[in-house]
């Protein structure tokens, strides 16, 4: 009897050991986990680009670890001045105001152009085209109204915990935004 | 040039500036259109919803018990490996990998230390979940949840064993990696573990050409040596591991008796079943063991205060990889080049900076402390996982059976089949053609989880 404790004392001492540190790690787990719920919010957060802090770069359609980018550019038709000759549309001295691709700046022709009265036309994105390149968008922002902008497409986006666009951008554009707002949209013409 | 005579560049050149967005845009009044026209409206798609983030978790948590059930009640490696395809496909392929328990240490890290990030409740219960499953029943979620387990697992063609002292050797990189993953998350808010993660661009099926890389490596090397990931780097396997350390039952080879018939001893591709080690017969023995456990526990702090001094110097470096810290470094670089004449991202931002030198000095500098502050940390926490692990060989196990090491375990099954008692029980084999010195047994009946879990005791 004494023989056969000497040589299983040290496997229930192991045992002990071990349950013991089995109830310290759920109780620290439990803590832990409580102390994890103050720190959760009901509200999840999804990235998204602030227009105003944009520079139009580039760099949404590269960086994004999908491919093609889940940055599309969109647009707010309410500012849109309906241009015919579009500096978002057409490269700058076009040949000609139509829809051949040479003249159109977007590399992907993903800028659908429709006559709607004279002298104004409608320009929708094709988002399934666009690759987000912001090209447009400078060219809107810098002699237009602005009414074209890049968002993060949430159908698209897998909100990476870190956004490798947002890690990228040097407009620092990027923001985390609670998912029921998660775009930052520009809406209507405000002066003039 | 002078800071002034930059940004007066960068206004005539391209209009860039932020400031001045809002000032430059809107230049045309829209239409009033006489024929009517209404104006289409900017669509929203919406991101997942919530209910489909709580299926994610309803699917874990199945998986996860079905994965309990098909280890230690049916004990069928081939139901193991069903499950771990359908979690490869749903997990891995549908869900892009991008909801898994492995990176969300960093969240939870990033959530302790920036007040304005909230932690999901969805990435709070990917984290816990697997850990409390652990805490009872072992590596279960490594063997039929996680799909970049199935995924090295499915690949595994031929495996090769990896010697002993480098497999211990290599098993501190999980803890380091792990260590490399919190201090990133919490200093500089970055997700270095999501984005060097290897798999996730094949469950994408895009990414950048140095990950694709990687991850072909990874792959290629899954061939021959079982799960590389899960046994030298995973940072969410360094936890399950200590988890399963502990826990309550264990995966156990045979479903009842061990015979020592050694046939499974070669049957792990993972390298985790131990051989039978016998107490020691004089007490003396141990002595040596002793001397050097003594040894490291005075080394111990020593090597810690070393490793933290290491990781106090290596932090300032580090914290070049926030993008404030890289630009305020750029922007203090008295050589920084020209601007050119069509702007890079990168002049870009250098503009953005001169605007508001101060404020991004600022927070540069503040960065930089919090990096060098969380430098000791990380570089104590290298010098306690070494020294722990140093400690760990010092002590001598006692084993009666053949028994899979506790936190090395996957919990995939594959020796079941190896064990002849396993299939006498299935009824493959009749009792009479048992191998082993042991009186063959008649009764084949299944034995409750409870039994077969607890570990033999000496006799
Ligand atoms: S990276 Fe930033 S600045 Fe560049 S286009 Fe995207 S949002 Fe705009
Ligand atoms: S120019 Fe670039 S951002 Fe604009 S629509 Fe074309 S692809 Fe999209
Ligand atoms: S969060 Fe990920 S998927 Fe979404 S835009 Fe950023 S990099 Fe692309
Ligand atoms: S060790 Fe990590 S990668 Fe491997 S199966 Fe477990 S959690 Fe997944």
């Amino acid at each position: 009897m004494a023989d056969q404790e000497k040589t299983s004392a040290p496997v229930t001492r192991r045992d002990f050991l071990r349950q013991g540190s089995r109830v310290a790690a759920l109780t620290g787990l439990g803590g832990f986990a409580g102390l994890l719920v103050s720190k959760l919010k009901s509200e999840t957060l999804v990235w998204q680009i602030d227009p105003a802090k944009c520079l139009r770069c580039g760099r949404c359609a590269t960086e994004c670890v999908l491919k093609p980018s889940a940055v599309k550019c969109v647009h707010a038709f309410a500012l849109c001045g309906y241009c015919e000759l579009c500096t978002g549309y057409f490269v700058p001295e076009p040949n000609e105001l139509n829809t051949a691709a040479e003249n159109q700046l977007c590399p992907v022709s993903a800028i659908k152009r429709r006559w709607i009265e004279d002298p104004y036309y409608e320009y929708t994105i094709d988002e399934t085209l666009c690759i987000g390149c912001g090209k447009c968008v400078e060219g809107c922002h810098r002699f237009g109204n602005g009414s074209l902008f890049l968002q993060v497409r949430h159908n698209l986006c897998l909100n990476c915990n870190e956004c490798s666009i947002a890690r990228a951008c040097p407009g620092d554009a990027f923001r985390r935004v609670p998912v029921s707002q998660p775009y930052l949209l520009k809406t209507s013409y405000s002066h003039g | 040039m002078t800071m002034r005579g930059r940004s007066f560049y960068a206004l005539v050149l391209s209009g860039t500036a932020a400031v001045w967005n809002a000032a430059a845009e809107q230049r045309f009044p829209p239409p009033e259109f006489e024929s009517g026209h209404q104006l289409p409206v900017t669509t929203v798609p919406p991101p997942r919803a919530l209910w489909q983030e709580y299926a994610d978790v309803a699917v874990l948590l199945l998986c996860l018990g079905l994965a309990c059930y098909f280890v230690y009640r049916r004990r069928s490696r081939r139901s193991v490996l069903w499950l771990s395809i359908f979690s490869l496909i749903y997990f891995g392929f549908y869900r892009k990998g991008c909801i898994c328990p492995i990176g969300a240490p960093q969240n939870i890290a990033l959530g302790f230390f920036d007040p304005a990030y909230a932690v999901p409740l969805v990435v709070a219960v990917f984290f816990i979940a697997p850990l409390l499953v652990a805490l009872f029943a072992g590596r279960t979620f490594c063997a039929g949840v996680c799909p970049h387990g199935a995924l090295q697992d499915l690949l595994l063609i031929k495996p090769v064993k990896v010697p002993t002292w480098l497999e211990t050797g290599l098993s501190v990189l999980p803890y380091i990696y792990l260590g490399t993953g919190v201090f990133f998350a919490a200093a500089g808010s970055a997700f270095v573990i999501c984005r060097y993660d290897p798999f996730v661009p094949f469950f994408r099926l895009s990414g950048g050409l140095t990950m694709l890389t990687v991850g072909a490596g990874f792959i290629v090397v899954s061939m021959f040596v079982g799960r590389p990931y899960c046994r030298f780097l995973c940072p969410y396997g360094a936890l399950l591991r200590l988890a399963s350390l502990v826990s309550k039952w264990r995966v156990r080879i045979t479903p009842d008796f061990c015979t020592k018939c050694r046939l499974c001893e070669e049957s792990c591709p993972f390298g985790a079943i131990r051989e039978p080690v016998p107490p020691p017969t004089n007490p003396m023995e141990l002595a040596p063991d002793r001397r050097r456990l003594g040894l490291f526990l005075i080394a111990l702090p020593a090597l810690i205060a070393v490793f933290a001094l290491i990781g106090n110097r290596v932090a300032a470096p580090a914290a070049l990889v926030h993008p404030t810290v890289a630009l305020a470094e750029r922007y203090l670089d008295p050589a920084k080049p020209p601007p050119p004449k069509v702007p890079t991202p990168d002049s870009l931002a250098l503009e953005r900076a001169d605007h508001d030198p101060a404020s991004v000095l600022s927070e540069a500098a503040r960065i930089k402390r919090r990096f060098s502050r969380a430098g000791w940390w990380f570089g104590g926490w290298v010098g306690l996982v070494i020294g722990v692990r140093l400690i760990s060989l010092t002590s001598r196990p006692v084993r009666t059976d053949y028994e899979p090491d506790r936190g090395a375990c996957f919990a995939c099954g594959r020796c079941f089949m190896f064990c002849p008692n396993e299939r006498v029980r299935l009824g493959l084999l009749s009792p009479s053609e048992l191998p082993g010195t042991e009186p063959a047994r008649t009764d084949t009946a299944p034995v409750a989880s409870g039994d077969t879990g607890k570990p033999k005791t000496a006799t």
